[in-house]
């Protein structure tokens, strides 16, 4: 068994990574207020000084803070990406996740002391790609995209000397990370250097006679029933008429709870297991890492006879999005 | 830390079908001063800019009420104009409750179709967002001991007024 297994919690402001520390989580990951980040919502985030002190309440309390760089800048809005870089080396980060491989150069030479993570958004399903990254940029460790078989990140973990971090919980997507094209056909906004899956300025809620509908700029997502769960008004996850049958044509919304994996995942080296939604309130952290800590702490003390409790699956699945939750792709019969 | 949870509740079908038939005013400038009490302490002016000139309506659903404001240069205030809002959010009594206190997630309303938000929704995530950015001052009990409470008096006297 891996002898660190660290929870990954996200913040998308200052109270939500007290919280997170407060309640266990072992890194919180944050943004910074612009494009530079996947989670790039109005509002959202933080500014200069609530990073400086949530940096400083972390560290006192032995947590360590994580910045994600992880959308793709384009020539004209390069430096945007290389000061945000420079920014989070000089505040002290215990590193940053990033996916473009010329930002992983810039920081790399720049900052050859900084941390890199390589970010999910770089869409790495392979160890060579790892051992890549890891040879010309010395990335620590790796996000894993959720499109692996358990199999398969085993034989990823086997595989490489960069630690390997995977997704436990929260909003899935199609999972082409980084390339996903789909809400910038829609909105004329790219979430992979824009840094928002349906922004908000595109987003339309409606209770009609009909149901609540959900809009992407104009185009109609869903209409969910009265007592239907709804979920984020993706493109991906839209229910739509095809040959004249309506429904979810490309994904369900659903949410990723691999709790009941865990003795798995900490016994083929996982080294870290990262809770999505940086989006969130500091309720939903809260909440979350409270689940997550006890289930890692019980793992950890006897993982042979590890449950997945009943009290935290409710919990859990209190504030998932859609209808149902899922193991993604970790438990996949086919490879 | 405190343990308490705010329990499940709608109020009686009896009281929304009253509370619709009252004026809106008196609890919508018991909203309003509230708002305003904390504008400038709690709650920061400058990202609460954009938000000027915008019309809100929020719909107390289980109370039957439906209270419309705006935010302008010298804080909210009430509106009687039937224009649409800006922004309309609804939900129980109970659940605006539950998200002053912190104890739910709006994300997690919104999927159990107990929370929505209507109109310009960047404007509704700049809402969200900032209050959920507000680093409130943890609640310490002790802090309100009466001998804790006469020494802050006592400090704050002896402190002389700045201009």
């Amino acid at each position: 068994m891996s002898s660190a297994f660290e929870l990954v919690c996200p913040a998308g402001g200052l109270p939500a990574l007290k919280t997170a520390v407060d309640h266990g989580a072992n890194c919180v990951y944050t943004g910074f207020r612009d494009e530079t980040n996947a989670r790039n919502f109005t509002g959202l985030n933080f500014d200069d000084a609530s990073l400086k002190t949530g940096i400083a309440y972390a560290h006192q309390r032995g947590v360590k803070v994580l910045v994600a760089l992880n959308t793709y800048p384009l020539s004209d809005n390069w430096v945007k990406w290389t000061a945000a870089v420079d920014k989070a080396a000089a505040f002290g980060v215990d590193a940053v996740i990033l996916a473009d491989p010329g930002l992983m150069e810039y920081a790399h030479r720049t900052h050859p002391q900084l941390r890199l993570h390589l970010s999910v958004q770089g869409s790495a399903t392979n160890y060579e790609a790892i051992n890549f990254y890891r040879e010309r940029f010395n990335i620590q460790r790796a996000v894993l995209p959720r499109v692996l078989s358990m199999a398969q990140v085993e034989q990823v973990v086997q595989n490489t000397p960069v630690e390997i971090e995977v997704f436990g919980f929260g909003g899935l997507c199609v999972m082409v990370e980084g390339r996903c094209a789909l809400s910038a056909y829609a909105t004329g906004t790219s979430p992979n250097c824009n840094g928002a899956c349906s922004p908000g300025k595109a987003v339309r809620y409606e209770e009609t006679p009909a149901g609540m509908e959900t809009r992407l700029n104009g185009i109609l997502i869903d209409r969910f029933g009265k007592d239907e769960r709804a979920g984020y008004p993706t493109l991906c996850k839209g229910r739509f008429e095809v040959d004249e049958e309506t429904y979810y044509a490309i994904e369900e919304p659903a949410s990723l709870n691999t709790l009941e994996l865990l003795p798995e995942l900490m016994k083929i080296g996982v080294c870290a297991i990262k809770i999505e939604g940086r989006q969130r309130s500091p309720a939903y952290v809260t909440q979350v890492t409270k689940v997550w800590r006890e289930a890692i702490d019980s793992c950890r003390r006897d993982p042979e006879h590890f449950v997945a409790k009943a009290a935290w699956m409710a919990e859990l699945n209190k504030v998932s999005e859609g209808q149902s939750a899922t193991l993604g792709a970790y438990n996949r019969p086919w490879k | 830390m405190t343990n308490f949870k705010l329990p499940d509740f709608t109020l009686p079908a009896a009281l929304a079908r009253l509370g619709s038939k009252l004026p809106q005013l008196p609890p919508t400038l018991a909203l309003v001063t509230g708002l305003n009490l904390a504008l400038g302490r709690l709650l920061p002016r400058e990202p609460l800019e954009p938000l000027i000139g915008k019309r809100f309506s929020i719909r107390v659903l289980d109370a039957g009420m439906t209270l419309r404001f705006t935010y302008g240069t010298r804080g909210f205030r009430p509106i009687f104009a039937a224009t649409a809002p800006d922004l309309t959010i609804s939900a129980r009594s109970r659940d605006f409750i539950a998200l002053l206190m912190r104890e739910e997630d709006p994300d997690t309303l919104f999927f159990n179709r107990r929370l929505l938000m209507e109109g310009d929704t960047d404007l509704g995530l700049l809402v969200k967002n900032t209050l959920d950015g507000i680093d409130l001052p943890r609640f310490d009990a002790a802090r309100l001991s009466p001998a804790e409470l006469l020494h802050r008096l006592r400090a704050r006297l002896a402190t002389p007024h700045s201009a």
